[in-house]
């Protein structure tokens, strides 16, 4: 076993970490106060291959490996938690239609995707269907050609923008996936305000009533859309936010440290007082546990490895809950001014909690994560 | 044939407690498939078999019992490679 990066690898991560610093970090105050992520931040994504990441060249994808995947969403995640939202549900997307979409499908959307020409959303969560997602109510009904689709989705994260989604709805009563364009009649698309962090995702309800969706739409067939549809777009989400997690948690040591390097109190710097200390030390601990489980469940994901779905969750729990964890201690290293706004540890430790609630709650990837311990 | 109905059954086993079920019981209909077990099921098939599962084999006649995945991975695999 060798845990090193490769030359590329390695470089991908230099570039990405300038890349964060400079063309990131400074818009990641106004993404949060306006709730809004900028455009330019979004051409530049996509510019530099995040928004195809690992799509492969055929569609003009960047064919990023898994480990590459995961420093560049480490490295965005430092900077910028709804930056790194945006590439995750861009990425979840793409990738669940490349392996079920049809060749028209992939055609269509999977360039433009890449390009950040368009923008996807991920539309499963319903006003009373979150972890209960097998039992959503949108209902599509058989029309001719086409699939009458009513219903209403919540908590769509970039529903404000997206120019299409991958909709989860019931087709003869059984859970299926479609692709919904955002100009539909009958689609009203209303943004959400006010959340607690990551609060530049741009949120929004989608309320339908008898949008028609082409048969084409239909992504797998009638009957098998969550599982693998669901599932492959979940595990890629999984991961790219357990990666962002360890970045996250990475700028708040990094915050941390700075800090302590010049605030004094009682005539020495913090950095001298061991309590402090042992804080700089456990974050450090922390952040190396979690990214250790994170270069694992990406090596293993390459290989032909059984429990690939399992490391995937095991990363986005371990790491989400790292970051909450680093978070808080950040935001007590640097006393009242990390309670401020001056200071970014005050938005990592808003953004750090989202971790623990998206791509299935960590109750619900503990559920599944202990079905494996009882596997013979 | 009866080889890859053994290794669908072991890969079953190791899922399912309950070992009382024929090769042609529907598994859905006796709610031993959670939306887990699925994911694994096709990833199962895929690994085992070295095949691709592809968008039009997700049709859940093709996984509901263990007849029904043999039967698609007798269709998706060269004859020489099933028994
Ligand atoms: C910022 C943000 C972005 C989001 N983006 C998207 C998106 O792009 N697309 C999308 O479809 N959804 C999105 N969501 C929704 C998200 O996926 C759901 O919030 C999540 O699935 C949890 O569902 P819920 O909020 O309805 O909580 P509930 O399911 O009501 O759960 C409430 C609590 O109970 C726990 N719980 C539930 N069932 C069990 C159980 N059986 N055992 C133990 N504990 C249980 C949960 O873990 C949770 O702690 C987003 C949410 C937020 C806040």
């Amino acid at each position: 076993m060798k845990l090193q990066l490769t030359e590329e690898q390695a470089d991908r991560q230099a570039h990405f970490r300038e890349f964060a610093d400079s063309e990131i970090a400074p818009h990641a105050d106004r993404h949060d106060r306006e709730e809004r992520l900028s455009n330019e931040v979004i051409a530049k994504l996509a510019e530099q291959g995040c928004l195809g990441a690992m799509l492969s060249e055929a569609y003009d994808g960047h064919q990023m490996d898994a480990v590459s995947f995961g420093l560049v969403n480490e490295e965005i995640g430092r900077a910028c938690t709804a930056a790194r939202g945006l590439l995750t549900v861009q990425n979840m997307v793409v990738q669940s239609l490349e392996r079920w979409g049809s060749d028209a499908q992939k055609a269509q959307w999977l360039p433009d995707l890449a390009a950040g020409r368009k923008i996807a959303g991920f539309a499963l969560t319903e006003p009373e269907h979150g972890s209960d997602a097998g039992n959503i109510q949108t209902q599509a009904e058989r029309d001719g050609n086409s699939f009458l689709v009513t219903g209403h989705k919540k908590w769509i994260s970039y529903g404000q923008i997206a120019d299409v989604f991958l909709l989860f709805a019931r087709i003869d009563g059984q859970v299926s996936a479609l692709l919904l364009e955002r100009e539909t009649d009958g689609l009203s698309i209303e943004p959400m305000k006010g959340i607690l962090g990551a609060r530049g995702s741009m949120l929004a309800e989608l309320h339908l009533h008898r949008c028609a969706i082409p048969e084409t739409n239909l992504v797998g067939n009638v009957g098998f859309g969550l599982v693998p549809v669901a599932f492959t777009a979940l595990d890629v989400g999984r991961y790219s936010i357990a990666w962002g997690c360890v970045g996250l948690a990475q700028g708040c040591l990094d915050s941390s440290i700075k800090y302590t390097k010049s605030r004094k109190q009682f005539g020495t710097r913090l950095r001298d007082q061991q309590l402090i200390k042992r804080m700089i030390a456990d974050m450090m601990v922390d952040i190396a546990a979690a990214r250790l489980v994170c270069y694992q469940a990406g090596l293993l994901s390459e290989t032909d490895d059984r429990d690939a779905l399992k490391n995937m969750m095991i990363a986005k729990y371990v790491a989400s809950n790292m970051a909450v964890r680093v978070a808080g201690a950040a935001v007590q290293v640097h006393g009242a001014n990390g309670y401020s706004r001056d200071y970014p540890v005050e938005r990592f430790y808003r953004d750090a909690k989202i971790g623990q609630m998206i791509e299935g709650s960590n109750e619900m990837l503990q559920l599944m994560i202990s079905r494996y311990g009882y596997k013979k | 044939m009866s080889d890859t109905k053994e290794r669908i059954r072991e890969f079953l086993s190791q899922h399912i407690r309950d070992n009382g079920y024929r090769d042609d019981d529907d598994l859905f209909a006796k709610g031993y498939v959670n939306s887990l077990f699925a994911m694994e099921l096709v990833l199962f098939v895929e690994k085992e078999f070295a095949l691709t599962v592809e968008n039009a084999d997700l049709d859940p006649d093709n996984f509901r019992s263990v007849d029904a995945i043999a039967g698609l991975i007798g269709r998706k695999t060269t004859p020489e490679t099933v028994e």
